[in-house]
């Protein structure tokens, strides 16, 4: 047993009674700390997933072992597995679904472009529906991959400022998906 | 546009006519029916498929099922590839035990082209498959305690699938989809790192095993829940097709392993657990029987293998010769240059090859027409064949008990819809 | 290991179908029997009641397609399984493209329904009298059989895949 170093986490001015701090950093990490994710795991990087779960690779250690399966609930989309073109205005449907802030993580080479499977049921990526955060290369990934991908996911969470879903770029990402813009 | 359909089909259930009779329960409590739709995106499914339900209050009195949501045409992808490119298809069947669907289809291969591989192959193929059983049950297992509500067992045994997977790694390198062996055999020895983990898998996963056992198998919670949950009828299960697990807890004890031995499981001695019920408790039960009856193949197959050669000799046209002989011979350039490219002339034919998977039959329909890729080659899928029974299983059962009787059938999502 | 063996079989199937058995053969040492589309019905169900053969296991039904023989097209096959006798069988039936019908025998065995479906849904064969014939596998609006050998495997629309860097 080392000795622990605790990091602090957001720059603060501290002082007797106050803190001094920006709103969009203190927001930032309590957001990127607590990411609740929703796994659609449809198949095998879905066992993977499970293997990411489970206590050798934990994401326990992230605060993100409590799956949201409600999409009004969940913070990240983890797509991981194959999405055919049936499954595919049910995917929409559930980003839809989803409370902003969202972000989605696309595990494995079948959600990121179609993978091995370039055949006529399957859809190639699922950036064709729905806008993609991070990508996880893979088939399946292990889970450490897969949790490089959750990190960089916590990045850009932290990174994201909270004006930035009223930026026209933002709405100019909804319109190409042709999503709700509420 | 998938709204609409299932409205439809949710209206044609609460049209009581003749014609949807077989799938309703005959009493009603109150007749305050609704439609539930289970899924596609469900917790308590684990995979893609939708059940539109029709309650009334927590008693179920009808399904009708979805199924497709992962059709990945592999019947079609397989008329594409070359046959040894087709081992990494069939890992995405059941993705659980894709040693057992590795080891299948190069079984299938071997035995068009009929050729025998050593002794020493066979006990080799029997402890990998007989792990990947044991992992397809502990996934089976672990999900149905979490069902119930018991999460510490699903964490236990995972851990336990980490030393599985560190055990296909010494062998082929990967830890879910493995792509494991040849036809013809292996491509390596195990290595010695292999034995050193595989020892101590055997000294010590008992032990582990039964941490699980005492958790749920006596528990008078999980015992009040289960028992009762989704029971089918032998002959019901029958005339569906079940194999597996599920058709030996109503109580057929029908193994492709006993049955029609294959890989020298005839050499083992072993026990086919079988249950009465039919129902949830009996499924669980006879697969925790059933991890410990493959512990017990594995230990013999390890301590009585025999010496030999990890691959057939006979079938240079299939298997990769070693790179120092195709840097130095030129046969074996010729071959290797043959086998990467997928130009292996296979004889005219058509076999038809099962072996005993996670779930039950797994068979091999291969029809060859003498080309570098299959004519056309079907898999039996049991996953597909059982899961149409669950409306008939679920009949008159509460939600929560529907949602056990799924997870402790073992649908896994890429062999229903290949 | 079996108390049958491929001849006994073969020989009292031939006594009850005569001429409507067409062609038998024994691949890979599965006997492999040939039948008149119209008689299947009746073979597999008399072939489960039968007292010494007790076919009652059905393993799986598939097809193939072969667009060069004409008029035979759609092959459908039916693989059976007697677990009492352990015995293995494959019979068949061939089918002209035109009208692919063949009696369907969801009323014998229960979980044909749904192969039946999956068969239909790929290859197109029309199985009569089947309660609930539409599509299983694929998307409910496809309107052409996938598995047949004119239709290509990849999607016909789709423009992000250069054919030329993949090598078709």
């Amino acid at each position: 047993m080392g000795k622990v170093e605790i990091i602090n986490g957001v720059e603060t001015i501290n002082g007797e009674g106050f803190q001094l701090t920006l709103l969009d950093k203190v927001i930032g990490a309590a957001r990127a700390n607590s990411v609740w994710p929703l796994p659609f795991a449809t198949s095998c990087c879905g066992i993977e997933y499970m293997g990411t779960m489970g206590s050798n690779y934990d994401v326990a250690r992230f605060g993100m072992e409590r799956m949201s399966f409600s999409p009004r609930q969940a913070d990240l989309l983890i797509v991981a597995g194959t999405i055919s073109k049936k499954l595919a205005p049910i995917l929409k449907q559930v980003y839809e679904q989803m409370a902003e802030p969202k972000w989605v993580l696309s595990v494995g080479a079948c959600a990121c472009s179609g993978g091995i499977f370039d055949t006529y049921s399957v859809l190639q990526g699922i950036d064709r529906v729905i806008p993609v955060d991070v990508y996880v290369p893979g088939c399946p990934p292990r889970p450490e991959q897969i949790i490089e991908g959750c990190m960089n996911i916590h990045r850009l969470v932290k990174s994201e400022s909270l004006r930035r879903r009223y930026s026209d770029e933002y709405k100019h990402l909804l319109k190409k998906y042709d999503l709700n813009d509420e | 546009m998938i709204a609409t359909s299932v409205g439809e089909k949710a209206k044609d259930m609460s049209d009581t006519s003749n014609k949807n009779k077989s799938l309703f329960a005959d009493e009603t409590i109150d007749g305050q029916i609704a439609t539930l739709n289970l899924g596609p995106t469900h917790p308590a499914t684990h995979g893609i498929f939708q059940n539109v339900l029709t309650v009334d209050g927590e008693k179920i009195l009808g399904s009708v099922q979805t199924v497709g949501y992962i059709h990945r045409a592999f019947e079609k992808l397989a008329e594409r590839r070359p046959y040894n490119q087709i081992t990494p298809i069939t890992d995405r069947l059941n993705y659980c035990s894709s040693p057992i669907n590795n080891i299948g289809w190069e079984m299938t291969m071997e035995k068009l082209i009929g050729v025998k591989v050593p002794k020493k192959v066979d006990y080799m193929r029997v402890i990998i498959m007989e792990l990947a059983r044991m992992a397809d049950h502990l996934v089976c297992n672990s999900v149905i305690g979490v069902d119930t509500g018991a999460l510490t067992g699903f964490t236990y045994m995972f851990q336990q699938r980490e030393l599985i997977y560190e055990l296909y790694e010494e062998v082929c390198g990967a830890r879910l989809t493995t792509n494991i062996g040849r036809i013809g055999g292996f491509e390596r020895d195990f290595s010695p790192t292999f034995h050193v983990k595989l020892k101590k898998f055997l000294k010590e996963f008992n032990k582990h095993f039964q941490e699980f056992d005492d958790l749920l198998l006596r528990n008078r919670i999980f015992m009040d829940r289960t028992i009762g949950a989704g029971p089918i009828s032998g002959e019901r299960a029958l005339d569906y097709g079940f194999t597996g697990p599920n058709l030996r807890a109503a109580g057929v004890d029908y193994d492709v392993r006993v049955m029609t031995p294959y890989s020298s499981y005839e050499d083992f001695d072993f026990i086919i657990p079988v249950g009465t019920q039919g129902d949830t408790y009996d499924r669980f039960c006879v697969r925790q029987e059933e991890i410990r009856q493959s512990m017990k193949i594995i230990e013999q197959a390890y301590n009585n293998m025999p010496e030999g050669s990890y691959f057939s000799p006979d079938v240079p046209e299939f298997y990769l010769p070693t790179k120092a002989d195709v840097y130095t011979k030129m046969e074996a350039l010729i071959y290797h240059f043959k086998i990467v490219m997928g130009e292996t002339p296979v004889p005219v034919g058509e076999v038809y090859h099962a072996v005993e998977g996670g779930n039950g039959e797994l068979g091999f329909h291969l029809i060859s027409d003498g080309g570098r890729t299959p004519y056309r080659l079907q898999f039996r899928r049991p996953c597909f064949i059982y899961y149409q029974a669950y409306p008939e299983m679920i009949i008159g059962q509460t939600i929560s008990d529907a949602v056990l009787t799924l997870s402790s059938l073992n649908v896994i999502a890429g062999e229903l819809d290949a | 290991m079996s108390n049958l063996t491929n001849e006994a079989v073969l020989a009292r199937i031939q006594e009850k179908f005569g001429e409507a058995v067409r062609n038998h053969e024994e691949p890979y040492g599965l006997l492999t029997i040939e039948i008149q589309a119209d008689k299947i019905h009746d073979l597999i169900s008399w072939l489960k009641t039968d007292e010494v053969l007790k076919v009652s296991f059905l393993t799986l039904i598939g097809a193939a397609h072969f667009p060069n023989e004409k008029g035979r097209e759609i092959c459908v096959n039916y693989h059976l399984h007697s677990l009492v006798n352990n015995v293995r069988m494959r019979v068949r039936a061939f089918l002209p493209i035109e009208t692919p019908n063949i009696q369907s025998i969801t009323d014998i065995y229960v979980g044909a329904d749904w192969q039946e479906r999956e068969t239909y849904d790929f290859f197109g064969v029309i199985f009569e009298g089947h309660p609930n014939l539409v599509r299983i596998l694929n998307e409910d609006d496809m309107d052409y059989f996938p598995m047949r050998k004119e239709y290509h495997l990849e999607d016909a629309t789709r423009e992000d895949k250069d054919d030329r860097y993949f090598g078709r």
